[in-house]
């Protein structure tokens, strides 16, 4: 079975990637390790949202966060599988899920960030959701028809998903002093995380000349409109963070990461040759 | 309604027309502090299978009742009209002839 | 209009007893009795005698809460299910026994009680969910058979209380019915799977069903209530009594060792096509009763098999208590927006539909159904 080395991302001081493919046309390769980054945001990002369930502020905000989780386990399954089958590896959706290591994982850390505070949690999903509509938005514009169809399925579930976001944020941003607050702690929080979802790299920018793939770079402003749109409705600011983090989509994560895939890989890896 | 407590959601009665060409049929209720809240959460409630066409959410305070029990008036003479139903003639297929008559002067076959 | 419009919650009792006072309790009695003697249905608004309006609120408050805390034993193996397939599915099932609680909680407010009330109840320990989930889920493969076993039983035990006599309990089972259907079949999926894959799999299903068995077949039921179910005759006419009642107000219909025997009776070959033995040596089938019999659970067994004053048991109320209180503030925030927006608007109905709203998103369900199937 060819490993990851087939994909390995090398990463320099500066954090940009450069990707070196052996087993497949570069093309294939790319598009692979393009949409292994959009399928991990969707893991790992679902993954978090799992956490809560159960945990959360209300019964109909477990159901409210679940159908969130299933529709992002869903993008991920899809996203994940064409990967594998583009790279050339025929690893299935699962292999990547339950066989990589962390360094593998090339998910933004917007993602990875612990959520248990509702109000990051909400700040992540506004963040995210306005992102992922815009793009998954101009993916259902692309040439490739199976990625078509899937951009123009998953922009319609993370719509529902952005409303979801807005409505928090408008009720804490509004709601009472201590949602207040929180409310903006949780965007100071991830606010610096967010610039990694519409960095360009090699990758990207071979992808993007080639016509396969849009970029996410040009719709940063129009998510800034948007995000902000909604973060003044709440009477709140957007932060205006004076660092930006990356590192994750070269498979450079914050410390946390580390449970988190242990917790998500423990019984696929407990169980060798396993079939479920 | 007095009985909300302070930080309690209202209650909102869910109707869902479940496929063109039918009513709204009511289905049950959320608790929502707020009219969206209530369609975002009848929505993940009530909608988790099927291909549903509409949602309404009605405050659960606004809803008017009359029921048999308490408003007799209201449905007293929905029983006592025979005549608005069909089967109270004689059906198209009957022919001229001396006919049986009830009581109340209806057609009895 | 002559008669003064009274303004009420919709489908909910007259609190004001205007109606009740002038009539003749014995007259509305046997009104009341003959409506259920037919199979009739009771509605909110209808008279009912207070022992009914009790007993329902009683058990449709205990099902509710049952299906909130029954979401942690298999929620505690979302972030950890082996494949996504199973991740999905999982996640589908406990997000259904959200909204089974949901709906159940909407049933018992048709009887006059608040759903705040109810959970703080559960929240204070006054009320119980079902002592099955006393029990811990410690594997992955507690998860299936959690689905198969308990939910299995919950199936058996439903499919009556959907021709229960109070319209909104039975509403709600019917909803619950059609979609607990898929929870024991995904649940008998994921042990076949099991069971099918490595010895070290296949030992792990035996073990969760050698712990979930007793808890299924003993709790799922309640308390023995008839002599042949095992339980002596005192203990018995006790039991009996209780469910006679339930049965004539048509609020239950069969006996607790009936169901038990039904739910015996579907388990035996089923474990045994999965090649999984039931851990009790005294199943075997009876040609003359034309059953399986097993040990039968008296009072002792059920006793034991509660698991009250656990750490488990603990656990269950604690993991909800903490989760209500850590959202405070924020339901603290929603109400509080939703008074000030009201100050502004006074909006009664709120519609969306999906043939125009561009951001409706009540999305394609059924192709989610096809992704988790």
């Amino acid at each position: 079975m060819p490993t990851s080395s087939d994909t390995r991302v090398d990463t320099a001081a500066t954090g940009v990637a450069t990707t070196t493919a052996c087993t497949t046309a570069g093309a294939d390769a790319d598009l692979a390790v393009h949409l292994l980054r959009l399928g991990d945001d969707a893991l790992v990002l679902g993954q978090r949202l799992c956490q809560w369930i159960t945990r959360a502020p209300t019964i109909e905000e477990d159901l409210a966060l679940s159908n969130i989780a299933l529709d992002l386990i869903g993008h991920a399954r899809t996203l994940l599988t064409r990967s594998g089958q583009l790279d050339g590896s025929s690893r299935t959706e699962d292999d990547l899920t339950f066989t990589r290591s962390d360094r593998e994982f090339t998910n933004v850390l917007l993602t990875e960030l612990p959520g248990d505070d509702f109000a990051v949690t909400v700040a992540r999903q506004l963040a995210y959701t306005h992102y992922a509509v815009l793009y998954y938005e101009a993916l259902a514009g692309c040439d490739d028809p199976e990625l078509a169809a899937f951009g123009t399925r998953a922009a319609k579930e993370v719509a529902f998903h952005r409303m979801h976001a807005d409505r928090w944020t408008l009720r804490l941003g509004r709601g009472t002093p201590e949602s207040t607050r929180r409310m903006r702690r949780g965007l100071e929080r991830v606010w610096p995380y967010t610039g990694e979802l519409f960095a360009e790299d090699e990758v990207l920018r071979r992808l993007v000349a080639a016509g396969s793939v849009p970029s996410p770079a040009p719709l940063h402003a129009e998510w800034e409109r948007r995000v902000t749109a909604t973060v003044t409705d709440a009477g709140l600011t957007v932060p205006a963070p004076t660092w930006s983090a990356g590192g994750g989509r070269s498979g450079l994560h914050t410390e946390e990461f580390g449970p988190l895939i242990a917790e998500l890989q423990s019984v696929h890896r407990q169980f060798p040759g396993g079939t479920w | 309604m007095s009985r909300h407590r302070e930080g309690a959601s209202a209650s909102w009665e869910v109707f869902l027309r479940a496929r063109r060409g039918l009513a709204h049929q009511h289905v049950g209720s959320v608790r929502a502090a707020d009219p969206d809240t209530a369609l975002a959460l009848a929505r993940d409630l009530y909608v988790r299978r099927g291909d549903p066409l509409s949602l309404w959410v009605v405050r659960s305070e606004a809803v008017h009742t009359a029921s048999p029990d308490e408003r007799d008036p209201y449905f007293a003479g929905a029983h006592h009209r025979p005549y608005r139903y069909p089967e109270h003639f004689a059906p198209l297929t009957a022919s001229t002839g001396p006919t049986e008559k009830g009581a109340d002067g209806a057609h009895v076959e | 209009m002559s008669a003064p419009t009274t303004v009420v919650s919709a489908d909910r009792p007259v609190v004001s007893a205007d109606a009740g006072a002038t009539a003749d309790r014995d007259e509305l009695l046997a009104h009341f009795d003959a409506i259920v003697a037919e199979g009739g249905m009771i509605e909110p608004r209808d008279w009912m005698p207070d022992g009914y309006r009790r007993m329902l609120i009683r058990q449709i408050a205990q099902h509710a809460h049952s299906e909130i805390i029954g979401m942690q034993p298999e929620g505690a193996w979302l972030t950890r299910a082996p494949s996504l397939h199973r991740k999905s599915v999982l996640i589908a099932k406990v997000q259904d026994e959200a909204g089974h609680g949901l709906y159940l909680y909407s049933a018992a407010e048709t009887l006059g009680v608040d759903r705040a009330d109810l959970l703080d109840a559960l929240h204070r320990g006054q009320q119980r969910a079902s002592a099955t989930f006393n029990h811990p889920a410690l594997t992955w493969a507690d998860t299936g058979t959690i689905a198969w076993l308990t939910d299995g039983a919950a199936v058996i035990n439903q499919a009556p209380l959907c021709r229960t006599s109070y319209g909104p309990y039975a509403r709600a089972m019917r909803r619950v019915c059609q979609e607990e259907a898929f929870h024991v079949r995904q649940g008998y999926d994921l042990m076949r799977a099991l069971c099918e894959g490595t010895p070290a799999q296949k030992a792990m299903a035996q073990d969760a069903v050698d712990r979930w068995w007793l808890p299924a077949v003993a709790l799922m039921f309640g308390p023995p209530d008839t002599e042949a179910g095992g339980t002596d005759a005192r203990t018995a006419a006790l039991g009996a009594a209780v469910s006679r009642r339930a049965m004539a107000w048509g609020i239950k219909r069969h006996t607790n060792d009936e169901l038990r025997q039904r739910f015996v009776d579907q388990c035996v070959p089923q474990a045994e096509r999965l090649g999984l033995t039931l851990p009790d040596p005294a199943i075997r089938w009876n040609e003359e009763r034309g059953h399986y019999d097993f040990t039968p659970v008296g009072w002792d067994t059920y006793r034991e098999a509660l698991g009250d004053d656990t750490h488990w048991a603990r656990q269950r109320t604690a993991h909800r208590r903490a989760a209500h209180e850590d959202g405070a503030w924020v339901r603290e925030a929603a109400a509080a927006y939703a008074a000030r927006e009201n100050e502004n608007e006074n909006e009664n109905v709120v519609e969306v539909a999906a043939e125009n709203a561009a951001e409706n998103a009540v999305v394609d369900a059924r192709q989610r159904e096809e992704e988790v199937s």
